[in-house]
């Protein structure tokens, strides 16, 4: 049982490391900010969720892995919001997307 | 008084956190909360009215879907970033929510923005502009299946 756990927790841990990394790759190889950010939130939710995952899994059912849901919870809620943010004021500031087709109705 | 009880549930809230009961860790949770009170002051209680328990019951489905969107998403970006041509087509669409709450519409560009693919880069009066790496992807914004579920969250 407690090795059915443990590699089912590494499973779970390498999964989420490994969408970092694509994450960091594909922030290099996108062409422009808006592009980046679509590679970036791979790092915001699958990456941090199997990440969370995993430590929840070796800490069992305990306060600890409870803290961890509401880290995710939190997590997820803001994300979002940030990453609003920082596009909205990229917008706001006038830079367009590149190589994009835009709706001829898009006026920041 | 209803500050008061407030405060009194967050200096609970922080003790159960941090279950750790030390003078100097205490201070901190004090600072905290007043800090937390301050803002939500400056911030003129936003948001106070769009909690509600049975919103919050009917979020779990549209969670759970969400989370299957999600890795259905991460698994295309994945597949997206690592094909050595890179075959992004990136597209703004303009989708007009169908729900008419203003929590309910920020629920919608948030769930856009989490969804990897897609990014909300503008929201306003209901109107939102959607930046996706992939033509496909903006089809499928346009076709407005997440637009309908939350616009359904809060039918009765």
């Amino acid at each position: 049982m407690a090795v059915t756990l443990d590699v089912l927790s590494w499973i779970l841990l390498l999964l989420g490391g490994g969408f970092v990394l694509v994450g960091g790759i594909g922030v290099i190889r996108m062409p422009d900010l808006y592009t980046r950010m679509h590679a970036a939130s791979l790092t915001d939710t699958l990456g941090t969720l199997c990440i969370l995952g995993g430590i929840g899994l070796q800490a069992g059912l305990t306060l600890a892995s409870i803290k961890l849901a509401a880290i995710a919870i939190f997590l997820l809620l803001t994300g979002p919001t940030a990453t609003y943010a920082l596009a909205n004021a990229a917008l706001m500031s006038g830079v367009m997307p590149r190589d994009a087709e835009l709706p001829e109705d898009l006026d920041p | 008084m209803r500050i008061l009880l407030t405060l009194a549930l967050w200096m609970i809230a922080w003790l159960l956190w941090s279950g750790l009961y030390k003078p100097l860790l205490i201070t901190l949770g004090v600072i905290s909360c007043l800090l937390v009170l301050v803002l939500t002051r400056r911030m003129g209680n936003a948001g106070q009215e769009y909690f509600s328990l049975r919103l919050t019951f009917k979020l779990v489905p549209f969670w759970t879907w969400l989370f299957g969107e999600l890795v259905k998403a991460n698994l295309q970006v994945t597949r997206i970033i690592l094909s050595p041509s890179l075959p992004i087509s990136p597209t703004v669409v303009r989708i007009d929510a169908l729900e008419e709450e203003i929590g309910g519409q920020a629920l919608l560009a948030n769930s856009i923005t989490l969804t990897p693919g897609t990014v909300t880069i503008d929201d306003h009066d209901a109107r939102l502009f959607v930046h996706c790496l992939t033509q496909e992807g903006a089809d499928e914004v346009r076709e407005g299946e997440m637009n309908r579920r939350i616009a359904r969250l809060n039918d009765r």
